[in-house]
C-alpha cells in the first residue's frame, strides 16, 4: 500500500527506505534498542546523564512537534507545560505527600486544562497572535511560579521524594536513564500512530489550507485544539519526570529561553520529522556540550543558526526534502 | 413543486458600503441540476460563500434541508450535506490525490486520538472505510491516475476532477461547482456534463453550478438562474433564458456579451 | 499621600510609561499594516536602538555634553541608525519570506530578534550597561505631586514625534501610500506604487521610532540591558492591539492605555510590582479573546 509509503517518507525522510523493508525496519529498531540498553555501560555515567537530559528534549521536542510540525501552529510558550507537569507533581508530592504516580494523572489534566482555556478562544486567531499569547501565557506561569508560596517562590521546591514503582526504588542517575528512555520511545510511537491517522490527516489539511479544510468539514479550532492539548500532555510527563529526576525545580527552568530551545530542536531538525526533531534534540543538548568552550555565545550559534536555516534550508537540516517536492 | 432542497430568501449581503447582493431569493429542488450565471462580477462565487458559510450575510435566510445554514460554521455547513469545488483550484499541496479526497470523509468519520493511539478495531475499520469509499469516489470521477502522486502533479483537467471526488467524499446532498469548467478542452467538457449528470442520476445530488461556458450551461441545467450586479434579474428552463431580454442585455452591456450568450 | 495625589502622581507615571509603548507599538502597527507580519523582532530594535544611543552619547558627550541636548542628537542618530538596520532587516530576512507559508516568516522573525538578543548578550556578558548620563534630578512641584523635568522632556518629545508622524502620515505622499499599501498591497502594485520602496520607509520609520524610545529609557532609566526589549516588546504589542493593530492613532492610543493600566495596576492591592507584567499579559490575552481589533481597528471580512 503505497500511502503507507508516502506517510513514512513524510515522517521520516530518507530513513523511509529502512522503515518500509520490514527485515530492516526490525533490525535498525534492534540495534538502536539494544545500543540505548548498554549505552551507559559503554559511554559512562558524565555520558549517561547528558544522554538523560537529551532523551527529556526529545519527549519534548516530539510534543512541540504535535503543535509546529503537524499542525502548524507556532508556540512560543511550549515551556509552560512543562511547568505545569513539574509543579503540580513538586507540590503535590513535596506539600501534600501524594504518590508520584497518582500525582502524574492530575499533572496531565492540568496541562490539557491549561491547554484548553489558553488554546480555546486564542485558535480562532491568526497564527500571529497565537504565537504572542502562547508566549505570553508562557511568562505568566513562570511569573507565577516565582511569586507565589505554594510554589516556593524564585527557590522554587526541593526535596521531592523519587518514585517507587512496584518496589523498584528509581533513583540515580542510571535508573532515571531507562524511564526516559521508555518515556522517549513512547513519545516516538505516539507520534507515529497519530501521523498515520484522521486526526493527523486532518492537522496536515488545516496546516496547507484552513479555509479549504473548513469547507471539507473539518471543524479547524478542534483540530487545532486537540494538537495543542496533545502537546500540552507530552510537555507535562516531560515535566512530571523532569521533576522527580533532578528532586528539585526552579522557576529559571521554565523561561522563554527554554520554550525557544525546544522550538529550535523542532526546526533545526526538521520539522515533522521524527528523526529530525530527534536529531534537533540531540544537536541542542550535545551541542552546548562540545561548545561548552564559546560560553554564552553558544546561544547566538543558534539563533544564527535557526536565522539560515529559515532562509535557505527551511526544511530543516536533516537530509531530503521529505515526500514533497 | 416539492419543498426546495436549498431555499434562499432575501440574502443581502454588502462589504465596506458596496451591495454585493440585494434580496436574493431562489431555490434548488432535490436532484436537479441548476446553473448561476451573469456576468462577472455579478456576486456569483458570494453567493457560493454564503451558501457554505464563509460569509455571513446581513440579512435572509438560506434553508437547506429544512435547517437555518447562516447559524452554522463553514464546517457545519458540510457536515449537514452541502460540498463544494473552488474557483481557482485549491487542492492541498504536498498532499496525495487520495489524500485530499479522504479529507472529505473527515466529517463522515469520528476517531480520535485515542482510537488512533492504540489503533482500536472501531478506527483501523473506519480507516478502511474512508479508503476504500474515497477510491470510490476517484473512479466515479473518472480519476485513472496514481492515487499515491501528490494532487497538484496531476494534469489540470485531472486536478479539476479530484477537486469534484473530494467533494463528494463529504457525502453531500448539494454539490456547488464553481466554475468546473474553466481551462477544459471541448473533450474535458463533453466528459464534466456526463459527469453532473451521472451525480443526479447515480448518487442522487443536486448540482448548482456556476459558469460561464454558457453552452454547457444550456446543455446542463434545468433551471437556470441569472444574476446581475447582485440581483436576481430571470429565472428559467434555458430556452427561456436565452430569449430573456433582461439576460440579453445584462451580457451585452459587457465585452464580449453577445459571443458570451452564443446566441 | 491622599487618593488625589496617588492618582496624579500615576497618571504621570502612566503617561511616561505610555509614550515609550505608544512609540514602540506605532513600529509594530506599521510594518503590520503594510506586510501583515507582527515583526517580533521589533521590541530588540528598541533595546539596539537603547545601545546605540549609548554609544553614540559615550563619543560625543564631551562635545555636546552629557545632558538632554546630547542625548538629543545621539538619539536622533540611534534613529538614524536602527532605522538602516529595520530596512536591512527586511531586506534579507523578511522580504524573500513573504510568499512561503506563514509559519516560515514567523519563525524568521523570531530568529532574527534571537539573534539580535544573543549578539548583544554576547558583547555585554549579560549585564547591564550603565548609561550615564549629566540629566538632573530636578522638577517642579505642583502642589505635593513632584514632576521632574525629565519625565516632561521624554512625554514632550514622544509627542512630538507622534505628532510628525501623523502629519507624515496624512500629508506626505510617502505617507498617503504607505497606508494605500496596507489597505491593498497588490492593488497598489498595480497602480504602479513603488512597494517595495513604501515598505523600506516604513520600516525605517517604525525602527526609528522604536530606536528613539530606547535611547530615551535608557537616559531615563539610567542603564541598558540585552533583554530590555523582550517586555517591552510584548507590552508594545499588547498596546498595539489594544487600539487595533493596523491603526495608527490606536497605537498611540493603546500605549497611552496601558501606561495608564499599568500604574494604576500597581496600586491595586495585591498585585505590586511582582504581579504588574502578569497583569498586562492577562489584559493581552483578555483583549485578544474579546476584541481582537481593537478600539479604532477594523474588523476583516475574509474573502475566498
Amino acid at each position: 500500500m503505497s500511502e503507507q509509503k508516502v506517510l513514512s517518507a513524510r515522517l521520516f525522510g530518507p530513513l523511509a527506505v529502512l522503515v518500509e523493508n520490514s527485515k530492516a525496519r526490525w533490525t535498525a529498531i534492534g540495534a538502536i534498542l539494544i545500543l540505548m540498553a548498554i549505552g551507559p555501560f559503554i559511554f559512562g555515567q558524565y555520558a549517561t546523564v547528558i544522554m538523560t537530559n537529551a532523551l527529556l528534549y526529545v519527549v519534548l521536542a516530539l510534543g512541540l512537534n504535535i503543535v509546529v510540525g503537524y499542525a502548524g501552529l507556532l508556540d512560543l510558550g511550549y515551556a509552560a507545560f512543562f511547568a505545569i507537569g513539574a509543579y503540580t507533581v513538586g507540590i503535590l508530592t513535596q506539600e501534600f505527600g501524594v504518590n508520584f504516580w497518582l500525582t502524574l494523572p492530575v499533572a496531565v489534566l492540568a496541562a490539557a486544562i491549561g491547554g484548553i482555556i489558553i488554546g480555546g478562544p486564542t485558535l480562532r486567531l491568526r497564527s500571529d497572535y497565537l504565537a504572542i499569547v502562547t508566549l505570553g501565557f508562557g511568562e505568566i506561569v513562570r511569573l507565577s511560579a516565582r511569586n507565589l508560596d505554594i510554589t516556593g517562590k524564585a527557590s522554587g521546591i526541593s526535596g521531592i521524594e523519587q518514585p517507587y514503582l512496584f518496589g523498584w526504588h528509581i533513583a540515580g542517575y542510571l535508573d532515571f536513564y531507562y524511564v526516559f528512555c521508555v518515556l522517549a520511545i513512547l513519545a516516538v510511537f505516539v507520534s507515529v500512530r497519530l501521523a498515520n491517522s484522521r486526526l493527523g490527516r486532518a492537522w496536515l489539511y488545516v496546516r496547507h489550507d484552513e479555509d479549504v479544510a473548513e469547507a471539507m468539514g473539518i471543524n479547524r479550532v478542534r483540530v487545532k485544539l486537540a494538537a495543542y492539548v496533545i502537546g500540552a500532555i507530552f510537555g507535562s510527563v516531560g515535566g512530571a519526570f523532569f521533576a522527580a529526576n533532578l528532586g528539585a525545580i526552579s522557576p529559571e527552568s521554565f523561561s522563554f529561553t527554554q520554550s525557544v530551545l525546544i522550538l529550535m530542536a523542532v526546526i533545526l531538525g526538521g520539522m515533522g520529522k521524527i528523526p529530525g526533531v530527534i536529531l534537533g534534540a540531540l544537536i541542542i543538548i550535545l551541542g552546548p556540550e562540545l561548545l561548552r568552550d564559546l560560553g554564552p555565545l553558544r546561544l547566538l550559534v543558534f539563533a544564527v543558526g535557526l536565522l539560515l536555516i529559515m532562509l535557505f534550508r527551511p526544511s530543516g537540516i536533516w537530509p531530503g526534502k521529505g515526500a514533497q517536492k | 413543486m416539492s419543498e426546495a432542497l436549498l431555499n434562499l430568501t432575501g440574502v443581502g449581503l454588502a462589504f465596506a458600503g458596496n451591495t454585493v447582493l440585494d434580496d436574493v431569493n431562489f431555490q434548488v429542488p432535490e436532484k436537479t441540476v441548476v446553473s448561476l450565471i451573469g456576468p462577472n462580477g455579478a456576486g456569483k462565487t458570494s453567493l457560493f460563500n454564503c451558501i457554505t458559510g464563509f460569509y455571513k450575510p446581513q440579512m435572509g435566510s438560506v434553508m437547506f434541508d429544512g435547517r437555518e445554514m447562516l447559524k452554522l460554521k463553514p464546517h457545519g455547513v458540510t457536515a449537514a450535506g452541502i460540498a463544494r469545488t473552488f474557483q481557482n483550484l485549491r487542492l492541498f499541496n504536498e498532499m496525495t490525490v487520495l489524500e485530499n479526497v479522504m479529507s472529505g470523509m473527515h466529517c463522515r468519520s469520528s476517531a480520535g486520538a485515542f482510537a488512533a493511539i492504540f489503533r482500536t478495531p472501531t478506527q483501523r475499520r473506519e480507516e478502511k472505510e474512508i479508503d476504500e469509499f474515497s477510491r470510490e469516489c476517484l473512479d466515479f470521477c473518472g480519476v485513472d491516475d496514481d492515487v499515491d502522486r501528490l494532487a497538484t502533479t496531476l494534469a489540470y483537467g485531472h486536478q479539476r476532477r479530484v477537486e469534484i471526488a473530494r467533494a463528494l467524499a463529504t457525502k453531500p446532498k448539494l454539490l456547488l461547482l464553481d466554475e468546473p469548467a474553466a481551462g477544459l478542452n471541448a473533450g474535458e467538457k463533453q466528459d464534466l456534463v456526463a459527469l453532473i449528470n451521472r451525480i443526479r442520476d447515480e448518487r442522487g445530488i443536486s448540482v448548482l453550478l456556476i459558469e460561464h461556458d454558457t453552452g454547457l450551461v444550456m446543455k446542463v441545467s434545468e433551471r437556470i438562474h441569472v444574476l446581475d450586479h447582485g440581483v436576481m434579474i430571470a429565472e428559467g428552463t434555458a430556452k427561456e433564458i436565452q430569449s430573456n431580454p433582461k439576460v440579453i442585455e445584462a451580457y451585452l452591456g459587457q465585452e464580449d456579451g453577445e459571443a458570451s450568450l452564443e446566441l | 499621600m491622599s487618593v488625589f495625589e496617588i492618582i496624579m502622581h500615576q497618571l504621570v507615571n502612566g503617561l511616561v510609561l505610555g509614550s515609550f509603548y505608544a512609540l514602540v507599538a506605532l513600529g509594530y502597527t506599521m510594518i503590520f499594516g503594510v506586510i501583515k507580519l507582527l515583526n517580533f523582532a521589533h521590541g530588540d530594535l528598541y533595546m539596539i536602538g537603547g545601545f546605540t544611543g549609548f554609544i553614540i552619547l559615550s563619543a560625543i558627550s564631551s562635545v555636546v555634553g552629557g545632558d538632554w541636548f546630547g542625548i538629543f542628537i545621539a538619539m536622533f542618530l540611534s534613529m538614524i541608525a536602527v532605522g538602516c538596520l529595520g530596512v536591512v532587516i527586511q531586506r534579507i530576512a523578511y522580504q524573500p519570506m513573504l510568499a512561503a507559508p506563514r509559519l516560515s516568516i514567523l519563525i524568521t522573525a523570531l530568529a532574527v530578534s534571537l539573534v539580535l538578543q544573543n549578539a548583544v548578550l554576547a558583547l555585554t556578558g549579560g549585564q547591564y550597561t550603565a548609561f550615564s548620563t549629566d540629566i538632573g534630578f530636578g522638577g517642579v512641584n505642583i502642589g505635593s505631586l513632584f514632576i521632574t523635568y525629565n519625565q516632561m522632556v521624554l512625554v514632550g518629545t514622544a509627542s512630538i514625534l507622534m505628532i510628525a508622524l501623523q502629519v507624515f502620515v496624512t500629508r506626505t505622499q510617502y505617507g498617503r501610500a504607505m497606508r494605500a499599501v496596507a489597505i491593498d498591497k497588490d492593488m497598489c502594485e498595480l497602480m504602479g506604487i513603488n512597494v517595495p520602496a513604501i515598505i523600506g520607509v516604513t520600516f525605517f520609520i517604525g525602527s526609528a521610532l522604536a530606536a528613539a524610545a530606547g535611547t530615551m529609557a535608557g537616559a531615563y532609566y539610567g542603564s541598558v540591558w540585552y533583554f530590555m526589549g523582550f517586555l517591552v516588546g510584548l507590552k508594545a504589542f499588547t498596546a498595539a492591539v489594544i487600539g487595533g493593530i493596523g491603526s495608527i492613532p490606536g497605537a498611540m492610543l493603546g500605549g497611552l492605555i496601558l501606561g495608564l493600566l499599568e500604574a494604576f495596576g500597581t496600586q491595586i492591592p495585591g498585585i505590586g510590582s511582582e504581579w504588574k507584567d502578569v497583569f498586562t499579559f492577562v489584559v493581552l490575552i483578555l483583549v485578544l479573546v474579546f476584541k481582537p481589533t481593537g478600539l479604532l481597528g477594523k474588523s476583516e471580512q475574509e474573502r475566498m
